[in-house]
Parts: C-alpha cells; structure tokens; sequence
C-alpha cells in the first residue's frame, strides 16, 4: 500500500515559530550559539490514495493555505529530501510504534471522515540542521530535539514503507518456576521481572506456591507484584515502624514510638480525633478509603479533592509524564463515590535551577530546563483540553531535584450528595470505559516504587506514557449521563497497575473473573499478562448490572467512547483469569490483599546540631540588596509565564485568579472558585511547602507547612472551620532508618497540628525512595536524594464569595498592621540563602495562637473590616510588604521597630525577613481600625500598626529613625518578574 | 393596567462535541440573558438534523475540539461541512431568521468554515457567491494562526466595537473587558485589501484595543503585546458576517456574567450589578423579541 509524506512548512513571509523555539533551546543548553533551525512538521500517510487527493488532503484538512505551504510525495521521493533553507542536515523525529499519538489518530478520523481511504496515519517532525560533527548532531538530537524513551530519531532520508506493523500473539501459558529458587534466584527475579518486590515477599510468595503445590503463571506473579507494590498498597508507610527521636525538649531518643501502622496511628487517628470530636458539625464525609477525600459542601454537593505525585516518568519524559499526571489525578475523583465532576486544578514543582550547568548533569538526566518546559507543558495541554481551570500551584528550586523531578497534580470535584458510596453487587459486569489497552505503561506501578538510576531510561521505557485528554473529557462527558441514570454500582479509575489494581480492589470483598481477550486494544500483539498490567491512559472501570448494561453500551455509544465488558464480579472470592477459555491465573483475593508480609522497619531522628546564625548588621544598601534578591530569587519570582499558559478561568466559576492587582500581576495567596454557577458558595484553594525547613527539622518544616496552606486559604476569606487539608509525602530512600525517621517526624507534626488547628486531613499519597543514582566519572556510585518535601494542600470554604479579599494594597491613606509574632526565626529562610547562611532556629508554630489567629482574621474579614490581607512566608515581612505594593502600584511606608514584644529582642534582620509562621499583613481603611484592632485584642491576637499605604511609587521600611528598604516599585517588579520570564 | 406579555424566549443551541469545554457556562450566559439553552451532542443532529428545527440560535462555545489536533477547530469544521452543511447553511446564510455565535474554539471552526470571511475573495472583491463557504473543499481566505509568541496565553484583554459594525450581538456596546484564553488566536487575512474591504464594511467587528480612551480606539497598526495578545492584524479579535447575524469572536463573553468574575473586582468599591459579557447575550436575545 502507497505511503505518503506530506511536509508543512510556514509559507513565505511566516515565522518558523518552532525553528526558532528549537534553536533556543539549542542555545540554552550549550549546544551551539549560531546553530538556525528549519522545521516542518508533517504526515505520513498510508492508504490506497492517488497524488491529487493526497494534495487535497494536504491542503483542505492538514495545513493552513494562508499560513503555511506543503510539500507531498511518497517517502523517498527526492522532494523530500530538498533542503528548504541553507541548512543541509535533515532529522527526522517520530514517535515510537505504539506510543499515543492523538494528532496521528485524530487526522486518520477526520480523514475518513472527509472521505479519504486511509489505512492509517503517523505525525513526523523534521529538523533541517547546519553541517555538524557526528557527536554535536547526535548530542543535539537527544537533549534537544527528540526524547528516546517515546521518540525515534532518523537522520537522513526517512526510508520507511509502511506504518502497520503485523504483531501477532501466539498463546503460550508462561509459568514461572519459582518453588525451586534459592534467595538469589528469588532477588534476580524480582529484578529482571521489573517486579520490584523485596526478598522477604519473594520468600513468601515462593512459600505460598509451595503449599499450592504448583507454580504460579507469569500473570498470577504479576498481580500480586501489582498489588503489593509500594506505590499500590503504601507498605512502608502503613507498615511496622519502630521510631525514635528527640523529645519535645530536644533530649535525643527522648521520643520512641512503635507503630502497627504508622499513617494510620498519626494522620489518620488526627482525623478520627477531630470527626469524633466534631460530633454534629463533623465535615468529612468519606476520608482515607476512596480514590479522593470527601467533604461536606451544601445539602447538594460534596467537594472532593486528591493530590498525586508523577515524579518518575516526570523525570525521564517530562511532558508525558506530567500530563499523565494531570490525567491520572483528574481520574480519582471521576472514581470517587459514583463520579465526581472535576472543578478545578492545582499544580506544585520542584525542579533543579534552570541555569544548572550542562556540563556537570549526571549521565541520563535531562537539563532542568528542559523538565521545567516539558512539565509546564504536559500540564497545560491535559488540564486547558479536560477543561479544568489550573487555579493554584507553586514551583520550588533545590540543586537536588536535578535526578527526581517533583510532579504534585491535583484535582478538586463535585459530588453530589448521596452518590458517595458504591457497592459491587455479585453478577456486575466489569466494565472497561474509555482508552483502549496498549503496550504502553507495562510495569509504572512497580517502577514507580523503585529509585532512578542513570539506566532507568532503557530499562523502563515502557513505563513512560503520553495522555490524550480528549479521550479522557469524553469519558468524563458519558460517565456524569451514566451516573445520574444508574447505569452502574461502582465505579474507579485504571492508574497504576491498570486493570489488575483496579479490578483486584473492586473485586476484593467477592472475587472477579476476568475474560482477558475482551479488552478492546490499540494493537495486536499483547499477550494475556500485558493486557492485564497495562496502565494504558483514559480508562475507567465500573461495575454494571447486567440489566444496566445495554443502556450503558447505547449512552457510551452515542458519544463515541468504547465500553466493553471484560469480565465479572462472582462470590468465589477468587481472581479467575481466562484468556480465550485458557485458564491463566486463579489468585485468592484473601491471598492478594491480605498475604504480603509486613514491612517493618525502623525509623531513627536526630535533628542536626543548632548553629547559631548571627546576622551581620544591616545598612539601607545591604537591605535593599537582599530585599531585591529575595524577590529576584526563584522560590519567590513571579510565575506568570507558568501561571498565564494555564486556562484558570474555564467553567466560569473563577473568584480570586492566581494573578491580582490592577495589573493581574501579584501573587495571590490562594485561589477562589464558585464551582455552582447559581450558588454563592465558594471554593478556597491553597498549598503550603517549604523544603528549605525540612534541613533543620522536618516536624518544623511540616507544621510550617500546614501553618502556611491554612493562612493562605484564610487570607482570601476561606472560614477556618471549613478547612480540610491533603498530605503529600515525596521523600528519599526509607530503607535508611534516618530517611523514615525524618518522615515519621514529620508525620507526628501532621498528627499534632492538625488536631490542634482543627483541621483534619481528608487524603494523602506518598512518594518514596526518590534517589537519583549514578556512576560517576571514576566510575564511584553516587546518588542524589531529594530534599524532603512534604505538600500540604488545603480546601476551604467561604458562604459568601463577595467577602473574598486579595493582597494588592487598595488605596493610599490605608493603615497597615501586622497579626501574629515574630520571632528570631531565620533558619531555612530566604534571607539565609541569598546571603548564603548557614544555621539559625527554623521557624515553628505555636498552634494555640495559630488557631485563634485563623479564627479573628476570618471574623475581620466576614465583617469587612479588611481592604487587603497578605500572609507572611518566604522573604518574611519585607517580601511580603514589597509583593502587595507591587501588587496593588501603591506604596508602602512601615515602621518595624515595635516588633521584639513578643520577649526576646530581635535583630534587625529578623524584623525584615524572618520567616515565623501564624502572621499576616494586613491593609485597613481608617474608619475600620479601631473594630479591626478589637477584634484581633479580644481573640488575644498580637496585632501591631506599623505603617500605612501611601500615593508614592516606593517601598519604604524603618526601624525607628533608621530606613532599611528603599526602593521604586518599578525596579522591585523588574527583579521580580524577571528570572522566569521566558 | 394588564401585564405586558412577555416575548417568547429564543432557544439556542449550544454544539457540544468531544472535547468542547465551555457549554456549560455559555449555556448558562444565554439563560441569563433570558434565552432557553440547550447543550447538543454533534452526534445527535448528525443522526437528525431535523432537531435543529426548534432553535433561533446557534451557538459554537469554546474549548479544544477534537483536541485542535491537526490546528483548532479544523477537525469539528471538517466534520460539519462532510455532515451538516446544510444545517449551518440554514442558520449562517440567511435560510431563516437565525443567529449565530462562536466563542473562542467556536469562531476558530466558524473561520475554519469560512462563514466568518464569507462574501469576500482573497484579493478583497466582494462577490455575492454564497455556495463557496460550505463547499466542499474552501478556499477561506484567512485564518486563525499561532500566537506570535508561540504558546497558549490567558489574560484579559480591553476591546473596542468598531462603530462600523453590523454585529447584531455589538449593538449599543463601545467597549469590553473580557479574557482571552488560546493558543491559535492571531487572526492573518490572505492580503491587506482583503482586510480593507472587511474592515470598510464593519466587519472586524471587535478589536484589541488601549485600556483607556486615550488613543484611537479602532487602530489598524497592530498593537503591542499584552494589549494585543496574539499578533492579530489590525487588532482583530471577532469578525462578523456581511449581515451581522453571524459573529465570531475569540475573548470569552461567557466569563464575565457575574460581577466577581473580574480580575481586580475587590479592588472595587461598588461592583457593577453584571459582567460586561453579558450585553452580547442580552443582544442575542434582545434580536428576537
């Protein structure tokens, strides 16, 4: 059958916007300065078509006649290889067989659609490049042009005369001899299966087919590798932990606790403290059991809200990675109770700094900037096309993200009341919705749980996926019809581990059987086990009623999206795998979910020892630098050019944008959502995070942390007592008893801050053994262990929208007043990294104080006594001052000296920009002062006027007679806005 | 003194087809402003047409089409002009006393139809010929390109109606606050007469324009980034049809209905009762009583 090459190039007098993005990217990665790039991107047809349809097609479906031109042959055809330019290297990129490509698939429908014969279609992309050396050119095609782990590269003429390619599966039952291996035998293979289970859960399984007296197949061994993984079953978390750490008085091993089942003992148990306390106005409604936590929002709704980590595939292809990401987590709620409809979106990174050297990256990492644009990217295109605004987010930088990538994707979805609990019911059909079974993602459970190495890139390749939103909006678009008509029992999401996890938790109290040859697939050639693991995007699984099942294959119908039914709910309590009436798997579900062996590990912390940090005296120019490097430093900068590539507006229910101000320009704290077009109601969405912290003490840094999305939330109006939060836990290897015992620490902080502030936590994820390792150049293994970095995300609730408030300054004449203390708290602040120093006390959280704080600013703001309401983080008070004038083009003028009240005298540095938690800025116009100062007096809240809003264009601050910042507007935004304006 | 009788309200027709994401909150706008709205499958009036019988307004909202794979809005065009030519014929060319809106993703596929540039050559002639638009296979003599700077971008964007206009849903607005939301929004015509002709006649009915009334609003010289977003010749940001019936535009009207929808609305001492979005909505309406 003919194959056809279509090249669209931008016409005459067009910008070749795609050139000239690549040879950028060709520039910032020290590839080449003067390297100009022709690009054309185009077709390959196949199809029994004749040279004028080809052209027509060409020109009427697949190219812009104003904006572009065409160049159609077969492939091979000299015209092809004609160089548009001066440049006569030419590169082909294509992705490789079988990898998703929605572009590829939609143009094959429209194609056939218009009438066009075509068997079928691939997307290519072709580089035109100057003469280079073999190793420039090879080294530019792999960090610039293509990605290897989806994409492959031609150079040279593309000689490919077919697309389809025949794989067909021949049935052999593979059976796994393991009864007869020793321990090694067991190790190698767990290894060379890719099943990532350890000795003592290989030893077990071997001694479980021992009593069967049999061997297990390939995809019984499969399944409870699945099953068993860290990141499908949280073993290490929920394990056997013995811990010990300093007492509150800091005495080493002062603290020692031993946990059945640690998440379950300190998170958990804060949620139960806090429901069973609550009584009455307990808000949660299902917490730590669905695919997303639940709670309470009007009689109608409930809000669900989950965040999950895509940090592994994030790292080796970072745009797949991220949008699978994005994908996945959109699909927890959708699988939450019957089906939730997503709202909003939030979105937090941790990269590696964009000017890390090239020459000093670890052999197979990708440069930050590159992750940073491809992350970006990934997102955007899942959540604009899912129609999902990304409403919050942030983006942390520490050299020792460079390896690991952090990808946080969440998603916040209404319930509606009553539709919050499923039940398989024995005879349900098992339905398959959505995206067809392909080979791709084999083996994402168990890679995920497994540390990175240089060689993870061809070793797991498969694992690496690209999403296609639009398969997935689809099946969002009938799954909301489905539910509302009860066309289904219950209902999840294929994520990691694909039909095998998901089926084995649906089926987990009765038992399932599942007929392997029904899952309608991409491509011939899987076998029986691959469709099983395949974590293939955009598939949900329900179970249907038999007598549900026609309307249900009608509704999917009538929208385009595949349903097929695979399989059974039976009450043999038994996985039964059948492929084509073979009998390939019999696994008990008692055995499954019940029979791995507890991990148990032990957990030791000792926080580092305190060095003092003594700040050098500040002068207005040293203050002034600092204050300037602060904001111009990339925890703090501006993240417009992130933010702006977000759709944070779709659905109309858009209160408080992630940029305020005149300008849509300052950093708001916390986003606003009305997620019920008739309803006053909103939404809070914020987060709070901060790594640097977790070098000094990682109870610290997670009380700070949860301080910090709480204040967020409450800045904008959200009503304290409305406040569920989210834990997200990416930490190193936590085989090591000191790594565990920094996130026990952290998970106590969580337990005690949270029954504290009353704040309950609804869901959580975790993410281990985030360990980048290599061999370095004396051929010495090294490794590179993320920061810990725990996320906490927060969900608020507001009655009434229109006492939301923003941190843009609102008019001159305004007092400005500081609530909450401040201590001498410069440890793991921004202060001590841009002047580069060491030590200090982290800051804590006092969270008695906290909590009343939370409770007295929502009064001031429900009873509007506020104009503008800023919390204090990074950058302390100065950064904070300087973002709501910049925010608001207003200046600013304050005066820090009172601030030492609270007992110990502080340096002039920590009334700038320590970093205590608790605090606010505060903006109030002159006839609300003296309710707003009552208010905060009654509630015992320490609240201070220091300055007032004026008509200048600068920010002014003293410490009694002494000015210490100085500074236009103008040149504060320009720093600001500056170091991530790509 | 009896009840005035109130004006039957229009029914709209809100398309939806996979990956069309903002019919929900279109739907919503045109209820607001006193119309029935119903959201549509394609598949449905593929099967029948005929359902479009009961509907005064056609409505293309916003969102990703087909994913825009292959460019925006080209795939869902493609799929109307193989299946309901006839159908858009009817409500674009005058089979019947109709409107037409497209938002966003909508006037990407109206472009993409050529029922926005219809009535005028790539050289700038006008012609009478209304067969071509809905042909099979249009020659439409402009687009909707790439951003000049090559990505998505969200912002809000100051427009101006030019006074010219035949626009139905323009009528009585001088100008707009509104977010653009898109990636391929950089309006390109074939050639400056062409553009000439469009604009003589009131048909580059809404403009990028300055935040304030200090310079012309209507400006042919494309303006800077932010003010223009997307590189759009002579700032064009809605184009309309020779009638004024058929509009297409690429802010989101949409997104402005409630006043807490503005970007800096706290900032505001008494916010306004509604978005400003919602004249075009009121106008749509207001044509059928």
């Amino acid at each position: 059958m003919p194959l056809w090459q279509i090249d669209i190039y931008p016409a005459d007098g067009f910008i070749d916007r795609e050139g000239q993005r690549v040879a950028e990217q060709i520039r910032e990665l020290g590839l080449g300065d003067e390297i100009e790039v022709d690009f054309s991107r185009g077709f390959l047809v196949e199809g029994d078509l004749q040279t004028a349809a080809v052209e027509r097609m060409a020109e009427s479906l697949l190219s812009d006649r104003v904006t572009e031109r065409v160049v159609v042959a077969m492939t091979g055809d000299e015209s092809l290889a004609e160089p548009p330019g001066d440049n006569p290297t030419l590169v082909h990129v294509l992705p490789k067989p079988g990898v998703m490509d929605p572009v590829a698939q939609s143009a094959e429908a429209a194609a056939r659609d218009a009438g066009w014969p075509v068997a079928a279609i691939r997307t290519l992309r072709k580089y035109w490049l100057p003469e280079l050396s073999e190793d420039r050119l090879a080294a530019i095609c792999r960090r610039a042009l293509s990605n290897d782990s989806v994409e492959q590269v031609v150079v040279g003429p593309l000689e490919l005369t077919q697309l389809r390619f025949d794989g067909r599966y021949e049935f052999s039952l593979v059976v796994v001899p393991i009864r007869e291996l020793d321990d090694e035998g067991l190790a190698r293979l767990s290894k060379e299966g890719q099943l990532y289970l350890t000795l003592v859960e290989m030893q077990t399984i071997r001694d479980h087919f021992r009593s069967l007296d049999r061997d297990p197949t390939d995809i019984e061994l499969e399944t409870i590798a699945q099953t068993w993984s860290e990141h499908c079953s949280h073993k290490t978390l929920a394990g056997r932990i013995h811990y010990r750490g300093p007492s509150p008085d800091g005495r080493p091993g002062g603290d020692e606790r031993r946990y059945a089942n640690m998440l379950k003992e300190t998170i958990f148990a804060a949620t139960q403290h806090l429901r069973a306390s609550a009584g009455e106005d307990d808000r949660c409604v299902s917490v730590f059991k669905d695919n997303a936590g639940v709670v309470r929002f009007d009689d109608a709704y409930h809000v669900c809200f989950k965040v999950e980590t895509h940090n592994h595939p994030s790292a080796l292809e970072p745009y797949g990675g991220a949008n699978t990401g994005l994908g996945g987590v959109i699909r927890d709620p959708m699988g939450t109770g019957l089906g939730a409809k997503p709202v909003c979106n939030t979105d937090v990174f941790c990269f590696a700094p964009p000017d890390t050297p090239v020459d000093s990256l670890p052999p197979g990492v990708l440069h930050p900037r590159r992750v940073i644009n491809g992350v970006v990217a990934g997102v955007r295109d899942y959540g604009n096309r899912m129609g999902i605004p990304t409403v919050n987010g942030a983006i942390y930088f520490d050299p020792r993200y460079l390896g690991n990538p952090l990808v946080y994707c969440g998603n916040v979805a209404m319930l509606p009341v009553g539709m919050e609990d499923k039940q398989v019911e024995e005879g349900d059909l098992i339905v398959a919705l959505g995206g067809r079974t392909g080979r791709d993602g084999i083996h994402g459970a168990t890679f995920s749980s497994a540390e990175l190495t240089s060689e993870s890139e061809s070793l797991s390749g498969g694992a690496v996926q690209i999403g296609n939103a639009i398969t997935e909006k689809m099946v969002l678009d009938v799954l909301l019809q489905a539910r509302d008509r009860k066309l289904y029992n219950a209902v999840t999401d294929c994520g990691a581990g694909g039909f095998s996890s998901a089926v084995g938790e649906m089926g987990e109290e009765l038992g399932a059987e599942v007929w392997l040859e029904k899952c309608p697939l991409k491509y011939e050639g899987l076998s029986y086990t691959e469709i099983w693991i395949s974590e293939a995007q955009e598939r949900m699984v329900l179970a249907v009623p038999p007598e549900k099942w026609q309307s249900l294959r009608e509704l999917c119908e009538s929208e385009g999206v595949e349903a097929a039914a695979i399989g059974r709910f039976v009450g043999t309590g038994n996985l039964t795998l059948t492929y084509h009436g073979h009998h390939v798997g019999e696994l008990a579900m008692s055995y499954l979910h019940d029979g791995r062996p507890p991990v148990v590990r032990d957990a030791v912390y000792e926080p580092p020892e305190f060095v003092p940090l003594d700040p050098p005296k500040l002068e207005l120019e040293s203050a002034n630098q600092i204050l300037a490097d602060i904001l111009g430093s990339l925890n703090v900068a501006s993240k417009h050019w992130v933010i702006r590539q977000y759709d944070h507006e779709v659905q109309g229910g858009s209160v408080v944008k992630p940029l305020v101000g005149p300008r849509c320009d300052g950093p708001g704290d916390a986003a606003v959502v009305r997620p019920l077009l008739d309803s006053r109601r909103g939404l809070v969405i914020s987060c709070g995070m901060n790594p640097h912290f977790g070098d000094f003490d990682t109870y610290h840094m997670a009380a700070s942390a949860i301080d910090e999305a709480v204040r967020n939330a409450v800045a904008v109006g959200a009503d304290p007592a409305t406040i569920a939060i989210l834990d997200n836990f990416c930490w190193g290897y936590t085989d090591r008893p000191e790594t565990l015992g920094s996130l026990v620490r952290a998970a106590i902080a969580c337990q005690d801050v949270a029954i504290g502030l009353g704040t309950p936590f609804i869901s959580g994820k975790d993410s281990l053994n985030n360990e980048f390792s290599y061999l370095d150049e004396s051929g010495t293994k090294r490794s590179i262990s993320i920061p810990p970095s725990l996320l906490i995300s927060a969900i608020g609730q507001m009655d009434d929208i229109g006492t939301a408030v923003t941190m843009d300054l609102k008019s001159a004449g305004n007092a400005i007043y500081l609530v909450g203390d401040t201590h001498e708290e410069l440890g793991g602040s921004h202060y001590s990294l841009v002047t580069d120093q060491p030590g200090g006390q982290v800051p804590r959280v006092n969270i008695s104080l906290a909590r009343c704080t939370f409770t007295a600013m929502h009064q001031t703001i429900q009873r509007r006594l506020v104009r503008s309401v800023h919390d204090l983080s990074e950058g302390g008070l100065a950064a904070a001052a300087a973002e709501m004038a910049m925010a608001g083009r207003l200046g600013i003028s304050l005066d820090v000296s009172e601030l030492d009240a609270a007992g110990d005298p502080l340096s002039d540095a920590a009334k700038l920009f320590a970093e205590s938690n608790s605090r606010f800025l505060v903006e109030v116009a002159p006839d609300r002062q003296a309710e707003f100062v009552e208010t905060l007096h009654q509630a015992n809240v320490p609240v201070r006027a220091i300055g007032q809003v004026d008509s200048s264009d600068r920010v002014r601050i003293s410490i009694a007679d002494k000015q210490f910042i100085d500074q236009e507007i103008e040149t504060l935004l320009r720093r600001w806005k500056n170091p991530l304006n790509w | 003194m009896p009840a005035p009788s109130a004006p039957i309200a229009p029914r709209a027709l809100i398309l939806r087809a996979p990956g069309t994401n903002c019919d929900h909150e279109t739907a919503h706008a045109f209820e607001a402003a006193g119309a029935i709205a119903e959201r549509v499958h394609i598949n449905r009036l593929i099967e029948n047409p005929a359902l479009a019988a009961r509907y005064q307004i056609l409505c293309f909202p916003g969102g990703f089409s087909y994913g825009d794979d292959i460019a925006a809005g080209k795939i869902l065009a493609n799929r109307l002009q193989h299946h309901l030519a006839d159908l858009v014929q009817e409500f674009a060319l005058g089979g019947r006393d109709s409107l037409v809106l497209g938002i966003c993703n909508g006037m990407q596929v109206m472009m993409r139809l050529g029922i926005l540039t219809r009535g005028v050559t790539a050289d700038g002639d006008e012609t009478v010929d209304d067969s071509g638009p809905m042909g099979d296979d249009p020659h439409v003599p402009a687009t909707l390109t790439w951003n000049q700077h090559g990505r998505y971008e969200a912002r809000w964007v100051h427009l101006a109606v030019d006074p010219r206009t035949p626009c139905v849903f323009l009528k009585g607005i001088r100008r707009m606050y509104l977010p653009i939301a898109h990636a391929e929004g950089n309006f390109v015509a074939a050639s400056a007469d062409m553009l000439d002709t469009l604009a003589a006649r009131g048909r580059l009915a809404v403009r990028y324009c300055g935040e304030d009334d200090s310079e012309p609003l209507i400006s042919e010289e494309p303006l800077e980034f932010p003010l223009n977003p997307n590189g759009a010749m002579a700032n064009v940001a809605g184009v309309c049809d020779p009638s004024g019936r058929v509009f297409g535009m690429m802010p989101h009207p949409e997104r402005f209905i409630d006043p807490t929808q503005h970007p800096f609305w706290t900032r505001m001492e008494q916010p306004a009762d509604e978005g400003e979005g919602m004249a075009i909505f009121r106008n749509a309406v207001g044509y059928f009583a």
